[in-house]
């Protein structure tokens, strides 16, 4: 074989691998899009029947014989609700966590809980979702003496516990990331410890801190089975913790398998389903909007 | 160059069989097997436990025979039956006249079985010192009317509700028979699963709840069954196969297989075999009512 023959092989090699990756790409972008057109087809349907202010009442009752409600606002509620609670749980906690494990721990205490914390976060939201209703549903009736525990509470506590690993896990990564030249001029400068961490690092740090409570939040937002189990799913225009509320995420799941395709139900399940899609996108938005501001590279 | 297939060709291929096998699979339409042998039931969890018990039983009958049953809720079932995606479909309550239509307009032929009879329990805390409840006091505590046990004329205790979603036959039916097609109440809980709900009646002191005969006895001491009244002068009833089967009960339901007709012959013989002496013997086990 001459090495000119071997040189075009080469090149043809290269060609392909070139093409194969192009189109992979273009692949995933095309999914995207094409969910992304499929929600919003769907979710005409309902526009264009009922048009969009029956989807501002405050009455969520599809399946209603006397009157059908297709009023979204408690589900948004229930769902900003039980999100913001949750982050309440997790955000803090997750960044004490990581805190802990990045500047505090023993090396050996860290090689024990880095992996144990990712291994939670593998935890099939189902089981999480049986935990919740076999343990954090009475012990939040108990606590706050409540007639049922199933409420906007106990969904957070779940959720929580649901997004801490993540939290903790990339957090501790950018944590673990800022140059070591930051730690050592603050403690030159005669600052202590804790100081350090907390005035150095973790400002240091924010931009991937901030991932990760992005990342967080959008397994809040987008979780569903281990909601459904324990909120209660009344949908009930509230704001109050101890209330039950219906998230988004769980209506869509508990309603669209029974739902005749087409039909006005049908749509406005996906009119929900593009309200989640709103959120979750704003949500990556203002992370990016974050990342910039604080010169991070993502 | 040596021969030896590199280790990820073998992973590939593997992993490529495993896909096929797999797509092939799922993307079966059920009802237009070439296999005849094997069909598919879905829908009601309230028969979830009985259609499952006669499939075993039938399967152990007739090794051949492959029937595979999933839940989801009746109105699950239903769209199913409709949309082409499983052969035979469990309801708890009657396919609508809507929905018979929607189905003829896709070609879908539907026979209606009744199986078996099922008496809706109301369920309570044992703790619950209430003795009966009529049937209009139950409209009232289900649309909301009522909030407290106190409006019963009991110790002060708040009425946790407690419903199905709306995609159970069984959250339909309670609907139109005890509710008269009002709404529930907006405090009610909609929970995802009978077995759930099972779980908080005995966890709250003030809840009440419906689930059918079967998870009623099932349960035990963890639940208490409300006798019910049909009106004030009528005697207080509780569920049992007698009183269902006698119409003495008034929260009952005939529970359905709705038959897809291009289903293959098994589906019919299997209907068949849960309306012979011996399947109905395996319903009244199950904690069901025998339709014949």
């Amino acid at each position: 074989m001459s090495i000119e023959s071997v040189g075009i092989r080469r090149r043809y090699v290269d060609r392909f691998m070139r093409w194969t990756f192009t189109a992979m790409a273009s692949v995933t972008i095309l999914i995207v899009l094409a969910i992304f057109l499929f929600l919003f087809k769907e979710s005409l349907i309902f526009l264009r029947e009922e048009g969009i202010m029956p989807l501002l009442s405050t009455r969520w009752s599809p399946t209603s014989v006397q009157e059908p409600g297709f009023g979204v606002l408690p589900l948004v509620t229930g769902s900003i609700l039980v999100t913001l609670l949750a982050g309440v749980v997790a955000v803090p906690l997750g960044i004490a966590g990581a805190v802990y494990i990045a500047e505090v721990a023993r090396p050996l205490e860290r090689e024990i809980l880095k992996p144990f914390i990712e291994l939670l976060a593998g935890i099939p939201s189902v089981v999480l979702g049986f935990f919740g209703l076999v343990v954090v549903v009475p012990a939040v009736k108990a606590a706050f003496g409540l007639s049922s525990g199933m409420n906007a509470l106990s969904g957070a506590a779940v959720l929580g516990l649901m997004a801490i690993p993540t939290i903790i896990s990339v957090s501790e990564d950018a944590l673990r990331a800022v140059p070591a030249s930051y730690r050592n001029a603050s403690l030159a400068l005669g600052a202590s410890h804790q100081q350090t961490v907390w005035r150095v690092l973790v400002p240091a740090a924010i931009p991937g801190i901030t991932a990760a409570v992005m990342l967080g939040f959008g397994r809040i937002v987008g979780e569903t089975m281990a909601v459904m189990m324990v909120t209660g799913n009344a949908a009930k225009m509230t704001f109050v913790p101890t209330d039950s509320v219906r998230t988004m995420t769980a209506t869509i799941a508990a309603e669209m398998g029974e739902v005749a395709q087409g039909s006005v139900h049908y749509s406005a399940l996906f009119c929900v389903g593009v309200l989640l899609f709103f959120a979750t996108f704003l949500l990556n938005l203002l992370a990016l909007n974050v990342f910039k501001r604080y010169g991070g590279r993502a | 160059m040596k021969k030896l297939t590199p280790w990820w060709k073998s992973a590939a291929a593997c992993l490529f069989a495993a896909a096929a096998i797999l797509t092939a699979s799922c993307s079966r339409p059920a009802s237009q097997s070439g296999d005849s042998m094997s069909v598919m039931i879905k829908g009601s969890d309230t028969m979830v436990h009985l259609v499952n018990a006669w499939a075993e039983a039938y399967m152990t009958a007739h090794p051949e025979a492959s029937i595979s049953v999933t839940g989801g809720g009746s109105g699950t079932g239903i769209a199913a039956l409709i949309n082409g995606t499983t052969d035979i479909c469990m309801a708890s309550r009657d396919m609508k006249t809507e929905e018979f239509d929607l189905a003829a307009k896709q070609g879908v032929e539907v026979i209606e079985h009744s199986v078996a009879l099922d008496g809706l329990a109301m369920v309570v805390n044992p703790a619950n010192p209430v003795e009966n409840v009529t049937l209009e006091q139950l409209g009232s505590i289900f649309t909301g009317e009522y909030t407290d046990w106190q409006d019963l004329g009991l110790p002060a205790e708040k009425i946790v509700l407690l419903s199905r979603e709306s995609s159970s036959g069984t959250f339909v039916f309670f609907r139109e028979h005890v509710l008269h097609d009002k709404d529930y109440s907006n405090d009610a809980l909609f929970l995802p699963a009978t077995s759930t709900i099972v779980q908080q009646v005995a966890e709250d002191k003030g809840a009440i709840g419906y689930v059918g005969l079967g998870y009623a006895e099932s349960a035990g001491d963890k639940l208490k069954v409300v006798p019910v009244k049909k009106d004030a002068d009528s005697p207080a009833m509780l569920p049992n196969s007698e009183t269902v089967k006698s119409g003495e009960y008034s929260i009952a339901r005939p529970l359905h297989l709705y038959v897809q007709k291009s289903a293959p012959a098994l589906a019919e013989e299997f209907v068949a075999y849960c309306l012979s002496p011996e399947g109905q013997a395996i319903a009244t086990e199950a904690g069901y009512v025998r339709v014949d």
